[in-house]
């Protein structure tokens, strides 16, 4: 990576913060921590950081409350949620309140990097374990506020690249598998996002009216 | 369309019955929760309410009769451990309310408000009108704070009910306005109906009279109320304590303490290390946040147990993604144990650093993936006499009416795809 990317790191457990700073090491700049939706808001406005990465639980409203609070004034930063836990509705709630991608807290120091790189680019950042979620919350096991079906439902194509990323795949060998370029399943994935995040009736009708459905 | 996780774990005998759900509610959740009970569209059940208001008003009498009897949802019952004290702490997103949610009420209030000024233009009983609104709003402006007061008092972590918030709850200003403006509109609602009646001497006596009734009732019942609260409170806070306490003692207890003992003893090796801390994850995380209640028979647990297993036994992480989560039936039995020596001989063979599992489960079949990024070999070059791959996998598949495909090329690993087509001519 030619730039170092400022990071905010925000998670109730200190013990947590310390190992994940000293993972990233010298790869990022972490500009603040903060432990609560309070400190995270502050800390955010104020450094205005490249990538948050998000803890799902967090006191204060969770994760997306911070998202929620600061994308007025921070619209540039770039969140990426980062949970130990596996309640899928409080994964799909973070992402579809703004944030690009979700880990999990196992992940390994180089695959983070990665991930934050992927994130601050504007790209998402799907796990194979989110990627089950996602097809979990379209196929209407998991229980999603106001997702209306027509519009919000994932194209085939959609579905494919969401399988792959799930059985594990990485981008490159879900591009080569599709016989598509890798630029493409990106842009899959983007949209896959997108649709996760319509999630107020406005936004739905924008979204449509954009694309003269109305 | 994968089987709802819901239904799977009901218990299937029990009667059904009809919640309020105040999650999604516009006044009191009884629309909501009839929809869902009568599977029918939210929408239908609210115009039908409407309907009825309009004629004679026996919506609003039925509406007010079920926010009464029905009871309010709570859909925490069944929550694991971890998430339950999430919410508890306030860590998890909760219910927030915008203001563009109050548009549809603004916009359903004024519609009724419009049908029942017409009908009481054409109809001509002007005198009875106004006062019925008032009472109505005032009655439901009340309820409706008893509905806020009582799921506070489920979140509550104290376990202590105390009288003023269990009327007001902690909402604040906005209860207190609610409370107030409650009880305004009832007594207005009375002053109105005696004003119509006689004259204005009349009506402010009866005012009076409606306001010291209030306070009266306050007073009487009350004190009585306290102590009663205050005695359910005790108990209630010593058992949920001595119960948490239990259940964390042991656990703790049984598991962690253990794990941490043995990863002190084995703390120069840290393959070892790393496996117990791992199993140990794995144990508390489905403790605390799954949230299927650690029911063996789905097919999810299945693969997560077969997952565990390899683990511990051979030292690899296998990471399971399952998109659907039906009950392992005599039908799936095939396709979990095919997966479980395709997930063994990705363990032990490839030399992979960890194996990813991809189950989807819909009702016309169910697939699995298990992919590693091993070895890898030549599948077409594998002797004669090796049984473990065509045996095990393939055989079993093709005999249960399911199939196998295994994708490997020396150096990429290796790809099992296994599916199992579920419909009623399958034995």
């Amino acid at each position: 990576m030619s730039t170092r990317h400022t990071v905010v790191i925000v998670d109730d457990h200190a013990m947590f913060r310390a190992g994940v700073r000293a993972e990233l090491g010298d790869s990022v700049e972490v500009l603040a921590e903060a432990a609560d939706v309070d400190e995270a808001v502050t800390a955010v406005l104020a450094h205005q950081p490249d990538v948050v990465l998000l803890d799902v639980h967090l006191p204060g409203g969770g994760g997306g409350e911070v998202i929620r609070r600061t994308h007025a004034k921070a619209g540039a930063v770039k969140f990426l949620a980062l949970s130990v836990s596996d309640a899928a509705e409080d994964v799909i709630g973070t992402i579809r309140a703004g944030a690009r991608g979700y880990v999990t807290k196992t992940i390994t120091g180089t695959e983070l990097i990665d991930a934050i790189g992927r994130v601050a680019a504007g790209d998402a950042v799907f796990s194979p374990r989110l990627a089950g979620f996602v097809l979990d919350a379209f196929a209407g096991t998991i229980e999603v506020a106001a997702v209306d079906e027509d519009l919000d439902r994932l194209t085939e194509r959609e579905r494919e690249v969401m399988r792959l990323i799930a059985r594990g795949y990485s981008y490159k060998e879900v591009a080569a598998e599709l016989f598509i370029s890798i630029k493409t399943v990106e842009t899959h994935m983007g949209s896959v996002l997108r649709k996760l995040q319509l999630s107020s009736r406005h936004e739905l009708t924008r979204w449509a009216s954009e694309r003269r459905l109305l | 369309m994968s089987v709802p996780l819901t239904e799977a774990r009901g218990d299937a005998r029990a009667p059904r019955k009809a919640y309020r759900s105040p999650d999604e509610a516009i006044l009191g959740g009884v629309a909501a929760g009839l929809a869902e009970h009568l599977g029918l569209p939210v929408l239908w059940v609210r115009v039908g309410f409407m309907a009825l208001a309009v004629m004679g008003g026996f919506g609003v009498a039925f509406y007010a009769g079920l926010w009464m009897v029905l009871p309010s949802q709570r859909h925490f019952d069944d929550q694991a451990p971890g998430l339950a004290a999430a919410e508890r702490q306030g860590k998890r997103p909760g219910r927030i309310r915008r203001l563009s949610d109050l548009g549809p009420l603004v916009a359903t209030g004024a519609i009724a408000l419009g049908v029942a000024v017409l009908f009481a233009l054409v109809t001509g009983q002007g005198g009875l009108f106004w006062p019925v609104v008032l009472l109505v709003a005032g009655v439901a402006l009340l309820w409706r704070q008893a509905d806020e007061a009582q799921r506070e008092r489920w979140l509550d972590s104290s376990g202590r009910i105390n009288v003023v918030r269990s009327i007001v709850g902690v909402g604040g200003a906005a209860s207190y306005l609610r409370l107030l403006l409650g009880g305004f509109l009832v007594v207005a609602a009375i002053t109105l109906f005696s004003l119509a009646s006689g004259d204005w001497a009349a009506a402010r006596n009866v005012a009076l009279a409606a306001i010291l009734c209030f306070v009266g009732l306050g007073f009487i019942v009350g004190p009585w109320l306290f102590r009663l609260s205050s005695d359910l409170g005790e108990e209630r806070a010593e058992r949920i304590r001595s119960q948490e306490r239990a259940d964390v003692a042991a656990h703790l207890h049984d598991s962690v303490l253990q794990t941490l003992a043995l990863i002190q003893k084995s703390a120069q090796d840290p393959a070892t290390v790393a496996r117990l801390a791992r199993a140990q994850e794995r144990d508390l995380r489905s403790w605390l946040f799954d949230s299927s209640g650690g029911d063996p028979t789905t097919f999810a647990a299945a693969l997560r147990s077969i997952a565990g297993e390899v683990d511990d036994t051979y030292g690899v992480p296998v990471e399971v993604v399952c998109v659907g989560d039906p009950s392992v039936s005599e039908q799936l039995r095939p396709i979990v144990l095919a997966t479980r020596e395709a997930v063994v001989n990705a363990a032990r063979h490839s030399g992979a650093g960890k194996v990813d599992v991809y189950a989807e489960a819909a009702p016309t079949g169910v697939e699995v993936f298990v992919r590693d990024r091993g070895a890898g070999f030549d599948p077409d070059a594998v002797a004669e006499d090796r049984h473990g791959v065509r045996d095990s996998i393939v055989e079993r598949m093709r005999r249960h009416g399911g199939s196998a495909e295994i994708r490997s090329r020396p150096g990429e690993g290796t790809e099992v795809r296994l599916s199992q087509p579920l419909g009623s001519e399958q034995g």
